[in-house]
């Protein structure tokens, strides 16, 4: 199964998500230019964490204009499984693919730390190996990962079931003390109305070995693995 | 040739957290009488127009699809015929 990890000019978890499909994982990956008119045969897609176009005007605000989201938006629309992680969800946002919006986090600071998110739902193609109520520990590194969407959105969102991973405490309980940037209802990803593309503040590439303090996050990349084997892809 | 003075700011309902710091800033300096700061982008654009409906026209365009992000944010703009 081949990943392909979107390279826009200012990503630096690029590298991160290679080698937690590629050596952690033992899949294919590949990486593709922002520039490219092609995703190379990938399976699933990655858009990785990092400063795209160096946040200029609003996080991921430029990169939806790079020439490879048509392609990744063609992709997607087609039923592919794409993953944005950190920047990568600020770009799904912005692009469109994904609803609400990143504000600053409410204490201003960038956070850079452990916290807990707790899987929602299930039936995505990256939560579909864990279960619900599971408790994940996973770093984040952001400055403006407040989630914030219209309260109709919100609600269609809830309605809908698509927030698919909550900040909480250590033990899953959600509340406001085990949310570190003020996102609404605690909200740290959230996937599509087709469920086939999400976004996640949180890292979960950065989590996927002991060694790095937390082998939680592989459960998100294992679960696409076993959604893509179960649709017949290699 | 028109210029164009763009203003984005956040929607009333958005939550600003820089806006909250410097009214700290400013009360602690002693300006009680602020109550409220809200941050925002100002951008200056120059647009080669001939006329003032078609910049206007443009500028929309150019806020609608990049400068503002609808979710959150609400913007203005003027526009002043220049050399």
């Amino acid at each position: 199964m081949k990943f392909a990890i979107i390279q826009f000019p200012g990503s630096n978890c690029d590298h991160d998500a290679y080698h937690a499909t590629r050596h952690v994982l033992g899949q294919q990956a590949e990486f593709v230019w922002h520039k490219e008119t092609r995703l190379r045969g990938a399976d699933v897609v990655v858009l990785p964490g990092g400063f795209s176009y160096g946040d200029y005007l609003r996080t991921g605000a430029i990169a939806r204009f790079s020439p490879v989201m048509q392609r990744v938006r063609e992709f997607a629309e087609a039923g592919g499984p794409v993953i944005g992680i950190c920047n990568g969800f600020q770009v799904l946002l912005e692009a469109g693919f994904l609803e609400g919006a990143l504000l600053r986090n409410r204490g201003l600071k960038f956070l850079c730390r452990h916290v807990h998110v707790r899987v929602e739902q299930t039936d995505t193609p990256f939560s579909c190996g864990a279960s619900v109520g599971q408790v994940l520990k996973l770093p984040i590194a952001h400055g403006e990962g407040n989630y914030h969407a219209a309260p109709d959105t919100v609600a269609a969102l809830e309605a809908n079931r698509q927030v698919v991973f909550r900040y909480c405490c250590a033990a899953g309980t959600v509340t406001d003390a085990g949310n570190p940037n003020g996102s609404l209802n605690e909200i740290a990803g959230v996937c599509n109305r087709r469920r086939n593309v999400v976004g996640i503040m949180p890292h979960p590439e950065r989590a996927c070995e002991s060694a790095l303090g937390s082998e939680d996050g592989r459960v998100v990349l294992e679960s696409v693995v076993t959604a893509m084997a179960a649709t017949g892809a290699a | 040739m028109f210029l164009a003075r763009v203003y984005v700011t956040l929607k009333p309902a958005v939550n600003d957290p820089q806006g909250l710091t410097v009214i700290g800033g400013l009360h602690s300096l002693g300006y009680e009488t602020v109550e409220d700061v809200r941050i925002g982008k100002y951008l200056e654009i120059r647009v080669a127009a001939d006329a003032l409906t078609q910049a206007e026209s443009e500028v929309t365009g150019m806020c609608d699809r990049l400068l503002a992000n609808p979710v959150i944010e609400d913007y203005r703009f003027t526009l002043e015929q220049v050399e």
